[in-house]
């Protein structure tokens, strides 16, 4: 039911406890020495991800060699992907590279910004009292509202990300030159585990029309070491200039959507922390008239994403350096290349809605009330007894995550080691359970024997 | 279920702090998300109330599997006239305190349009008692 792209290495994991900490949602227990996730409540936002010193946590990844399987196989990579290269690679030759690596087509997703801009502008005319409305760009944000904050999921746009109108009009237009559908093969290049998530299960959709999904610091390797490969003389096939509109380049970056947005009252926050300070305030009814927010779970959004090679200012200053160029040449008189899918406009929009979002909280104990509210008592009877220093010795994030474990989940109470001293004086343990409960946390092995 | 919280005299940076944590224990009772703002916008109004109006005071609260009781009583001016307190815009917080964005004359009334029974007592240079109460 919940599919994640992030995945942990049981073999690689040593059972730090850094991604327990880490998790914003508490969605990590260690259990025999290994960190797991509980899957309902995990928003692969890939804090772990970042903070795991072994590598353990990975990200998986469709084989790249299906990309040769398709005669029109399409690269969708972010703007993001072109921030990734040094500036003396052009855009051209970055291109030219992915084709020489097998795809046919090259498309970058944020083509679609300025219909997915309109669209969003169509839902809120449509709207009016449905205010402040949340922007459903980042996946793992609408995920976090879905658990965290239910009574928000309304405020979502119920529209399909760039990405996914980008793949829609690429179909599309293949299909419209006579190309079979089972000859194409769309693959989009993600940033980030929560866009592979969204790709997997999409919210508000049956599924999506993506083939398959390649990580993108992996196609950047391939990608670099192609142009690497190909050396200062190369020439190209085909020669060709690459106009995305400036708006366009933009969009992914924190303030992209909120720059070109009608809204009056609006705010773009970055970095999963200050997103959930903020939504905490809003729930609240502590902050009003608020008409349009962009929330992005990375720190300085996609140009931070996990999969960024780059340092993130480094690559958003890159792509900040190709959106002016890109404004010079529209006030030229220049048509950006987007501008195509305008023809197509009307049937884009048509089918950039999804269904509504639908909450899934991760507090709810039961959906019985009575039954909910007498776990809840025990719950805070046990938080009663337990130390509060949230050690995480245990395997839990917290004192209180693990008196849910034990009602909910009916994990041993003497896997706190301040309790179980509080038996051991009143002998009401021996040593083997003790040793027991240490070992169902932290594995069999950890302290072995010279 | 019985929770109680101290609120003090101009603390601002604390208001809230009743109404969060109460927030979190009705999304874990399943209760309904729309049900749960009304009676968090409810509880801060009174807890912002006993802060900027009064010398503070304590928030009482009871949670039941249909219902939840809150209870700000404040040791304070207390409220002359409660009728006129009840009228949209009608304030009497001082200028320092609306500079804060507080005060604009909406608590009372707004906490009667969120919950299901609101009673308010108040004896004038001793202090004010807002009894609350929403139903699931």
């Amino acid at each position: 039911m919940f599919v994640h792209a992030l995945k942990i290495n049981e073999k690689k994991c040593i059972g730090c406890m850094r991604c327990l900490k880490a998790c914003p949602t508490e969605a990590i227990r260690i259990t025999g020495g290994k960190a797991y996730f509980q899957e309902h409540r995990c928003i692969d936002c890939g804090k772990c991800h970042e903070t795991c010193p072994v590598d353990a946590i990975y990200i998986n990844q469709d084989d790249f060699e299906m990309v040769h399987q398709f005669p029109h196989s399409v690269a969708l990579i972010p703007a993001v992907f072109l921030g990734q290269f040094p500036e003396e690679i052009r855009v051209s030759r970055i291109y030219n590279a992915l084709e020489d690596l097998g795809f046919r087509h090259v498309f970058e997703v944020e083509s679609a910004a300025n219909i997915y801009a309109e669209a969003k502008e169509h839902f809120a005319r449509e709207n009016p009292d449905i205010r402040p409305l949340i922007s459903s760009f980042c996946p793992a944000i609408v995920r976090l509202i879905q658990i965290k904050y239910p009574s928000l999921v309304e405020n979502i746009t119920p529209i399909k990300a760039p990405l996914d109108i980008s793949a829609i009009y690429c179909l599309q237009e293949l299909q419209n030159r006579g190309i079979p559908r089972e000859e194409i093969g769309l693959f989009y290049v993600t940033p980030c585990a929560a866009k592979i998530a969204a790709v997997k299960a999409p919210v508000g959709e049956k599924r999506s029309i993506i083939d398959g999904v390649i990580n993108m610091d992996s196609l950047f390797n391939r990608t670099y070491r192609k142009i690497k490969e190909q050396g200062k003389n190369y020439i190209p096939k085909q020669s060709r200039t690459i106009n995305l509109s400036s708006d366009a380049i933009l969009s992914t970056l924190t303030n992209g959507e909120r720059r070109i947005c009608l809204a009056k009252n609006s705010y773009s926050i970055d970095g999963i922390q200050n997103v959930m300070d903020f939504l905490d305030k809003l729930e609240n009814d502590e902050v009003e008239d608020v008409e349009f927010l962009e929330l992005r779970a990375c720190d300085q959004s996609c140009a931070g994403a996990l999969l960024s090679y780059e340092n993130r200012f480094l690559c958003g200053a890159r792509m900040y350096a190709r959106a002016r160029k890109a404004a010079e040449r529209e006030r030229n008189g220049e048509v950006p290349r987007e501008r195509e899918m305008d023809k197509m406009k009307d049937y884009l929009l048509e089918n950039s809605r999804v269904d509504a979002v639908q909450p899934r909280s991760m507090f709810v104990l039961d959906k019985d009330r009575s039954k909910a509210f007498e776990k809840m008592e025990r719950i805070n009877k046990l938080k009663a007894k337990l130390p509060q220093i949230d050690c995480g010795l245990c395997g839990a994030p917290t004192c209180e995550s693990f008196a849910g474990d034990v009602v909910i989940n009916r994990i041993g109470l003497s896997r706190c080691i301040f309790y179980q001293r509080h038996l051991e004086r009143k002998n009401d343990i021996t040593r083997q359970e003790c040793l027991a409960a240490m070992n169902a946390v932290w594995g069999d092995d950890r302290m072995k024997e010279e | 279920m019985h929770q109680e919280y101290t609120v003090i005299e101009g603390d601002f940076v604390n208001a809230g702090k009743a109404s969060s944590s109460v927030k979190k224990t009705l999304k874990q009772l399943n209760v309904e998300p729309g049900i749960v703002k009304r009676v968090v916008v409810a509880l801060y109004e009174a807890e912002v109330n006993a802060i900027a109006h009064a010398y503070g005071g304590k928030v009482l609260v009871d949670i039941d599997s249909d219902k939840i009781k809150m209870v700000v009583a404040d040791k304070g001016p207390g409220i002359p006239d409660i009728a006129l307190a009840m009228q949209e815009g009608y304030s009497t917080a001082r200028p320092e305190v609306r500079d804060m964005g507080f005060g604009a004359g909406m608590g009372l009334p707004n906490m009667q349009k969120n919950v299901d029974k609101l009673n308010v007592t108040s004896e004038v240079g001793v202090g004010t008692t807002v009894e609350m109460e929403v139903n699931f």
